[in-house]
Order: structure tokens, then C-alpha cells, then sequence
């Protein structure tokens, strides 16, 4: 069913990755990814992954949660992985047939691909996991600021991030309610030709956009009622703050950085 | 003649094997005669909702049955659609459906997914309209130009042009001016009595469901509670305020009178108050 989308959810909860400020996450995400994809080999993705073991245990998040996640990834995960079974040249030939050959190298290939697909999701899963919209984007705002200079709307972007994501469970709930409402009058979304399905949606779309347009609408009068007049003066009420458990996690940060590329240095 | 509807140890559960999991329909069994007005009430969250969408085919119940006419609608996929088109389910505001250019094609959307052919189509749609009080010319300007209630209306006659043996309404009142509610629970009854239809009405009026129907279901915490007249139903009156439940207001009147030592008895209905104003005063009432 709809509802069981997982997407951005939010898990609260006080574990110290919940703790952590969402700008050290935010920068602690890109150091994990450049981390990751600076990694070559068993002992350098061992500690990448290493990292996001002990985050993940740390947090607290249900591994069920995070797997739950990856069931729409499968199909490219698959793709993924037999594409560089069969597309890898290499010596250590298999087996080979009508032409095509698996190779040993392939399928060391084919696992570090899916590895680092999956570990890239997970680690961003986790982000989204531990932190709530509203801090998440508080977070990007804050390290987007020095853009402000380039007169970008850093604070407009933001809010506009913030609303589209606090708007996905409400359109969810609506479309279910929309389409159980047009089953009762008979509306058939599961048989017919292709254009049959496609015409059969125009029932759902347009009164969910009619919905959507009409929330916007009362969205934006309840923001100009309250003075909601962009980022121009704002002040927040939770100022964001580093404190010792972020500088913390920045030295976790340098670390696997470091690791990865001493150890790339050696060629492991 | 078998009941038009059987509901039998229903049991639904959302969210099921998640940390979310709770309960919607507990053991739920009750039976539904052909003809009857029927109303349901309950406090937000007792299951009401989710028990009209079992009877239609909308939710599959986890375990249970739904015998309509004799025949489980779970039993094949022609059953299941087929309760959809006999059972017509009115959603809670109703007009955020609407889609279409012209009310008239709104209204045609169930009898055309029913494959009736063209002249039916147009009788029904015709009649529907009639029913709920849109006129021809309201018929081709489109349902987005209307007014709340008239939106509302054009949304209840959509699902009525399919004709169904048992009509369900969730709260159809809910949101709507004195006037607009008039208006829709007369076109409901308009509708019971041209079709000799079985109606099921969602409430939260406890006024209007003592005034216009013949039974009572009382949904509390996934179970039905009590099943009954209304007189029965609001002769317990304290147990349907420990639910949170209302009672009507003219109910709550006399009870105070009889807590007060005057010889009434319980009422529900203007008529019955009239009749106890008489017998107290002996006669002479200008109600």
C-alpha cells in the first residue's frame, strides 16, 4: 500500500547521532561519500564500512528499518551487479559461453559496485533516519549561507524544501483517500490496455492537484498572516550551535578520511 | 427474505506486523434488513470509518465475513465488484472527488463504469440530479463552479446514479450550513424512498440520527457497542457519555427533569416531547 512508503521518514530518537548537529551530519555525509568512493580495495572499504556500522549501531535505527528502505533499490542493485559480471574485462577467466565470459575480476567488480550502491544509500538513509526535516533544512540553510552573498535565495530554497517534504505523508493519505473514493464509484485501476490505466488516473490527478493547489493556497495565507515575509530579518528560536559532541564527530570524520587515503597510498 | 447485509466476526488491523500496528474492527457481527435506515455513531478513531470501507470491497478484512444477499464478497472478483456497484460509499466531503469538465459527466462516472449503455446512463444521471436538487442548466457548467453544499450534492448524486441497494454515507452533514444539512438528509431520504433503498449514515448529530433512523450502531474502541433502537440506544444514556459520546439535546433536557423529580419519561424525538409537554400539562400546549 501507499502508506508503507518509508521515504525521508523520520525516526525520533536521543542517541548521539540523533544528538549531533545537522550541519556536522550534513558534512559528515560528504565526507563519508567522498570516503567511500575514494576507497579501492578490501581493507580501505573495510573501514568506510567500519564507519557506517558504527554509526548505524549507534543511532539505534532498527537494521530492519534501514533494509525495509533498500526493497525499491533491488532492481538496480541486481542490474547493477550483472552488468559488471558480464561487462568486465580481465585474465582470470571462469567460465565463458556464447561468447561471453564471467571473469574473476568481474565479480570482484560486480560486489564493490552493489557495496558501494548500497552503503552510499544507507549512509544517506541514515541521515534522513536521525534527523527531522525542519533541522535538516535549518542545517543546509546555515551551511548554504555564504551563497547569500551571491544573492542565491539560500532561506526561500530552504523553506521551500522544508514544505515539499512536510507535504509527502499529507499527498500520500490524500491519493489513498482519493482512489478508495473512486473504487466506490467504480473506477478500475488494475486491468485494461495501457491507456486504459493511464486515463483511469485522470480521476485521481486532477483532484489531487485541485487538493494540492487549494493546501498551497491556505498554506500562504496562514504565512502572511503570521508576518512570513522571507529570510530578510528572521531570527530563530533553536540558534544551531556546535557543541563537544559535534567536534567529536568531526574528528571521526578526519580520521576515516585520512585512513582511506594513507591506505590508499599504500595501494591496499 | 435473507438480509441485504451480514457482517460477520469481522476483524481489521492497520499497519499489521509494523510497530504501528493497532486495531481498527474487533469482532464485529451484526446484520442489516432491507429498507432499514440505519445509523452509526461512535467517537473519531472507534472504527466506524473502517467498517463502511469492509462493506463495499474497499479494505479486506483480515478475518470475517461480509455476506451481501447471501453471497460473500470476497468470494471471486465479480462478487467484489459487484458490492462495489450495489453498495454505494459516500466518503467524508464528498466533493474533493469531483474531476470532471461538466457535473453531468461527474455523475456519469460510476453508471459508465458500470458498462450500462448510453440512454440508461443518461435516465440515471437525470434522475440523480433530480434527486439531490441539481437542476438541467447546473447539469453542463462545471462542478468547480458550484457551491460548497451544490458541490457536495453533485458528489452524493454521482454515487446514487449507480443505483445501490444500500446506500452508506460518512458524516454527509459534516462542514455544512443548517440549510445545506436540511437539504442533504432530505435528499437522502428522497433517495430511501424512491428506490426503497437500505441506508447506513455515518454521524456525529446525535439530534439528527434520533429524528430520522430506525436502528442504531454504537462503534467504541474497534467494537461495536450496542446495537439497538434509538430509544434503547439513548436510554443508556450515561455509558454513551463515558464513550464521549453526545446524547440529544432534548434528551438531555428531560433527563434533568426526571433528575429533577418531574414524571417524564426519556425522549428523543420533538414528537415524544410534545406528547410528554401534553400529558404534563394537560392538554393545553402550543407546540
Amino acid at each position: 500500500m501507499l502508506k508503507d512508503i518509508t521515504l525521508g521518514q523520520y525516526f525520533p530518537g536521543n542517541s548521539p547521532v540523533h544528538r549531533l548537529d545537522p550541519r556536522t551530519k550534513l558534512i559528515l555525509l560528504v565526507v563519508y561519500i567522498v570516503a567511500l568512493f575514494s576507497a579501492g580495495n578490501w581493507v580501505s572499504y573495510g573501514v568506510v564500512f567500519a564507519f557506517l556500522a558504527i554509526s548505524i549501531a549507534v543511532s539505534q535505527i532498527p537494521l530492519k528499518s534501514i533494509l525495509h528502505g533498500m526493497k525499491p533499490l533491488v532492481f538496480i542493485l541486481i542490474f547493477t551487479g550483472i552488468l559488471n559480471i558480464f561487462f568486465t574485462a580481465g585474465e582470470t577467466v571462469l567460465v565463458s559461453f556464447w561468447g561471453i565470459s564471467i571473469t574473476l575480476e568481474g565479480i570482484i567488480r560486480a560486489f564493490f559496485m552493489v557495496l558501494r550502491i548500497l552503503m552510499l544509500i544507507t549512509g544517506t538513509f541514515l541521515l534522513t533516519y536521525t534527523t527531522s526535516p525542519i533541522s535538516l533544512t535549518d542545517g543546509l540553510e546555515s551551511l548554504l549561507g555564504p551563497l547569500k552573498k551571491l544573492h542565491l535565495p539560500v532561506h526561500e530554497l530552504a523553506m521551500m524544501m522544508c514544505i515539499a517534504m512536510r507535504f509527502i505523508p499529507t499527498l500520500i493519505e490524500e491519493t489513498d483517500k482519493i482512489m478508495s473514493a473512486q473504487k466506490a464509484r467504480g473506477a478500475d485501476f488494475e486491468s485494461g490496455s495501457l491507456l486504459d490505466r493511464v486515463k483511469a488516473l485522470v480521476p485521481i490527478l486532477v483532484p489531487l492537484f485541485i487538493s494540492a493547489f487549494r493546501r498551497a493556497d491556505e498554506l500562504a495565507t496562514a504565512m502572511e498572516c503570521r508576518c512570513y515575509q522571507g529570510g530578510d530579518g528572521r531570527t530563530k528560536m533553536k540558534l544551531l550551535r556546535y557543541k563537544l559532541l559535534d567536534f567529536k564527530g568531526f574528528g571521526v570524520g578526519v580520521v576515516l578520511l585520512a585512513a582511506v587515503f594513507v591506505l590508499g597510498s599504500f595501494g591496499l | 427474505m435473507a438480509p441485504i447485509l451480514q457482517v460477520e466476526n469481522l476483524n481489521h488491523i492497520y499497519s499489521a506486523g509494523t510497530p504501528f500496528e493497532h486495531a481498527a474492527l474487533t469482532d464485529v457481527s451484526f446484520q442489516v434488513e432491507r429498507g432499514e435506515f440505519i445509523g452509526v455513531i461512535g467517537h473519531t478513531g472507534s472504527g466506524k470509518s473502517t467498517l463502511m470501507q469492509h462493506l463495499n470491497g474497499l479494505l479486506k478484512p483480515i478475518s470475517g465475513k461480509i455476506l451481501l444477499d447471501g453471497q460473500d464478497i470476497w468470494e471471486n472478483k465479480t462478487a467484489t465488484r459487484q458490492s462495489r456497484f450495489r453498495v454505494g460509499l459516500v466518503f467524508q466531503y464528498p466533493e474533493y472527488q469531483l474531476f470532471e469538465e461538466t457535473v453531468y459527466k461527474d455523475i456519469a462516472f460510476g453508471p459508465k463504469n458500470m458498462k450500462l449503455d448510453a440512454q440508461e446512463i443518461d435516465r440515471r444521471v437525470r434522475e440523480a440530479a433530480e434527486l439531490v436538487g441539481i437542476t438541467a442548466q447546473q447539469l453542463e457548467v462545471s462542478p468547480f463552479d458550484l457551491s460548497g453544499g451544490q458541490k457536495r450534492r453533485v458528489a452524493i448524486a454521482g454515487v446514487i446514479a449507480m443505483e445501490p441497494e444500500v446506500l452508506i454515507l460518512d458524516e454527509p452533514t459534516a462542514g455544512l450550513d443548517p440549510e445545506g444539512r436540511e437539504e442533504i438528509l432530505a435528499n437522502i431520504n428522497a433517495y430511501r424512498q424512491a428506490k426503497k433503498a437500505t441506508v447506513m449514515m455515518v454521524s456525529h448529530s446525535m439530534t439528527d440520527v434520533a429524528r430520522l433512523t430506525d436502528r442504531l450502531l454504537v462503534m467504541n474502541g474497534s467494537r461495536l457497542v450496542m446495537d439497538g433502537t434509538p430509544a434503547q440506544v439513548f436510554a443508556r444514556a450515561e455509558e454513551l457519555l463515558e464513550m464521549g459520546l453526545d446524547i440529544p439535546q432534548i434528551t438531555q433536557v428531560f433527563l434533568r427533569l426526571q433528575q429533577m423529580g418531574l414524571p417524564v419519561e426519556q425522549v428523543y424525538t420533538v414528537e415524544q416531547v410534545v406528547a410528554q409537554i401534553k400529558k404534563l400539562t394537560g392538554g393545553s400546549c402550543y407546540a
